[in-house]
């Protein structure tokens, strides 16, 4: 049986799928070996996932559901029903710890995916090296969207600084997206200040001081965007503002591509302590494994997310433009780091929004 | 009255319960200086001025629109009657949309006040309207039963006594409708303390002018800060019971007064 109460047992056990799941991707010639250690689960032929992501994953994970449904009903006859859970990053991580029931969770960032195993230990410390790109299947990018003919001629990162222009952004204390935001003005100011930090910090706040709302979530920002029409640049996600190009009609506004960009990177991973209670650790890990996939891979690159397979990311060189892009490992320390120095109570954030707004 | 008891201590006493005592699991030392961040302490001046002054304008046209409900006939009234209650119904993230694509400078309603300068949304004023929106329930459904008990007669006997129309609502109506708009003008601004939804959409939410204090709770558990939480979910508790202590307080000593 999947499910075992001793440790060592547990642990092979998690091998022997895991394995599985690689033969999986080999393809139908293993199919023979898969149909050897699957019985083990199948004792049904329906099996239920709960895949707890945010919010702008909606469409995507539609599709994919049925898409490996299709492929798991091929390779092993079991139809899979996927439920999906679509929220803010931070809060849906936060239903995760107090109990809801996740075999997979797919979020914004790291850092909440990180406090599952800090706060309530449900998934192994070095998760994000269990699947390939640091468990990340797809990635973006942060870019910037203009009104239509670009009327403040905003070309680069720099622009944000003017006075003559006002900027949109959501609140990253409450919005996973818009730490992703702040960051990539930090990245590119060290760049362009050679480092220094105090030069950096000056440029971050006169960007911030350009910000006259601050939306406590993504949707909201765009919103304020959109159809308050308030503000000349809205920092957002690649896939975010490809969407609103193609959904609110293509003359209305312009995507500029910085010249240098953080490296969104949302990651996925297995709920452990889930997935082996319930018995569906097999299922939940093909199902993050096929996320890798090309099937999947052209799916995530159709929904505006970059593939993580280069030769797939490559076929869509014109909706991806290449543009310098850092990560938050090589930049800022990593995400543990980022959020301690940026976003905690007293840090960064705090200090520039304090300078700002009691001047 | 047992039943009572276990019901409330079921649904109301012990998530209250449970939350002090996780406030009290920090030391003295992180709960004040959770809860005297100068951030923190600049939105409860909003969320506290805000709230009162919500309250305050809610009484005013609560008691006027209970008042014209209860006592005049006019075509379409019933469902005037019906819409008051809307603001109970509407999930207060629509409201708040709905307010601020009226009140933004492109709405139907800001593009007007913009000319005059008067800008609602993303500033304080437009808390304030939020905090108006939903509490205007409170003020009129609790005034307007107690409005309807109180006969014309009454005025009636008064004028005919001598009074003048002042003296009539001043020593007649106004100490009948006493208690019944002192609890409107509590539940209100209660209700309003404790809002969220709708003000996010129209505050702008900028630490130190337009932020309050409920959105900071919702950053303090983003950081799984949940003590700093706990620590200012405290205040705001202790502090809406001190005032509603205080309004009761109040309603009791004039009930006596006027016998």
């Amino acid at each position: 049986m999947q499910i075992s109460f001793s440790h060592s047992k547990l642990f092979n056990t998690r091998h022997l799928s895991r394995l599985t799941a690689a033969t999986l991707l080999g393809g139908a010639a293993l199919a023979g070996a898969l149909s050897l250690s699957a019985p083990a689960l199948a004792q049904s032929d329906r099996v239920e996932l709960l895949n707890v992501s945010y919010d702008p994953t909606r469409e995507f994970y539609r599709e994919y559901n049925e898409l490996f449904n299709q492929y798991w009903q091929n390779e092993n006859g079991q139809t899979v029903t996927v439920r999906q859970s679509h929220g803010g990053s931070g809060s849906q991580g936060r239903s995760i710890i107090d109990g809801i029931d996740a075999d997979v969770a797919t979020l914004a960032l790291a850092y909440d995916i990180d406090a599952l195993h800090d706060r309530a230990n449900l998934i192994p410390e070095d998760w994000q090296s269990r699947l390939p790109n640091n468990s990340s299947p797809y990635t973006s990018t942060i870019v910037l969207l203009v009104r239509d003919g670009n009327p403040k001629n905003i070309q680069d990162w720099d622009d944000l600084a003017r006075d003559d222009v006002e900027v949109i952004t959501p609140n990253p204390k409450t919005s996973g997206g818009a730490r992703w935001n702040l960051l990539a003005l930090w990245g590119y100011g060290l760049e362009k200040f050679d480092g220094d930090e105090e030069q950096t910090y000056d440029f971050v706040r006169q960007v911030y001081a350009n910000v006259p709302v601050l939306d406590p979530a993504a949707r909201g920002a765009t919103n304020t965007f959109v159809q308050r029409r308030l503000g000349d640049v809205f920092i957002a996600w690649e896939n975010e503002a490809i969407l609103s190009v193609e959904q609110l009609g293509a003359g209305d506004y312009e995507i500029i591509v910085p010249s240098l960009s953080i490296l969104a990177e949302p990651p996925v991973t297995l709920i452990d302590n889930n997935v082996d209670r319930k018995g569906t650790r097999e299922v939940a890990e093909a199902y993050l494994d096929y996320l890798y996939s090309d099937e999947a891979q052209h799916l995530a690159a159709k929904h505006y997310y970059r593939p993580s397979n280069p030769d797939i990311l490559a076929e869509y060189s014109e909706e991806f433009p290449e543009l310098e892009l850092f990560t938050i490992d090589e930049v800022l320390g990593g995400w543990q780091e980022a959020q301690q120095r940026f976003f905690n109570d007293g840090g960064v954030f705090d200090d520039i929004l304090e300078e700002i707004n009691t001047q | 009255m047992g039943f009572t008891l276990l019901y409330m201590g079921l649904v109301f006493l012990i998530p209250v319960g449970a939350f002090l005592l996780y406030a009290t699991t920090m030391s003295w030392e992180t709960f004040w200086s959770a809860v005297t961040q100068r951030q923190v302490v600049a939105s409860y001046k909003l969320s506290f001025g805000g709230s009162l002054m919500a309250a305050t304008i809610n009484l005013v046209f609560g008691a006027l629109l209970a008042w014209v409900l209860v006592r005049y006939r006019f075509p379409g009234k019933r469902i005037v009657d019906a819409l008051v209650d809307l603001p109970f119904a509407l999930p207060t993230a629509v409201a708040g949309i709905a307010l601020v694509t009226l009140y933004a400078s492109t709405g139907w309603v800001g593009q007007y006040l913009d000319v005059f300068g008067i800008r609602v949304a993303y500033t304080q004023l437009g808390v304030v309207v939020a905090l108006t929106y939903i509490g205007l329930p409170f003020v009129v459904r609790t005034v307007q039963p107690v409005l309807e008990d109180l006969e014309a007669e009454l005025e009636e006997a008064s004028a005919s006594l001598g009074a003048d129309r002042l003296t009539t609502i001043r020593r007649v109506i106004f100490p009948a409708l006493f208690p019944a708009l002192l609890t409107g003008y509590a539940l209100a601004f209660a209700r309003a303390l404790g809002e969220y939804g709708s003000v996010v959409f129209i505050s702008g939410n900028l630490p130190f002018r337009t932020e309050i204090t409920p959105l900071l709770i919702v950053a303090k558990t983003e950081q799984y800060d949940y003590h700093g939480a706990a620590a200012i979910g405290t205040v705001m508790l202790i502090a809406a019971f001190v005032m509603l202590l205080i309004i009761n307080g109040l309603q009791w000593w004039t009930s006596r007064r006027h016998g």
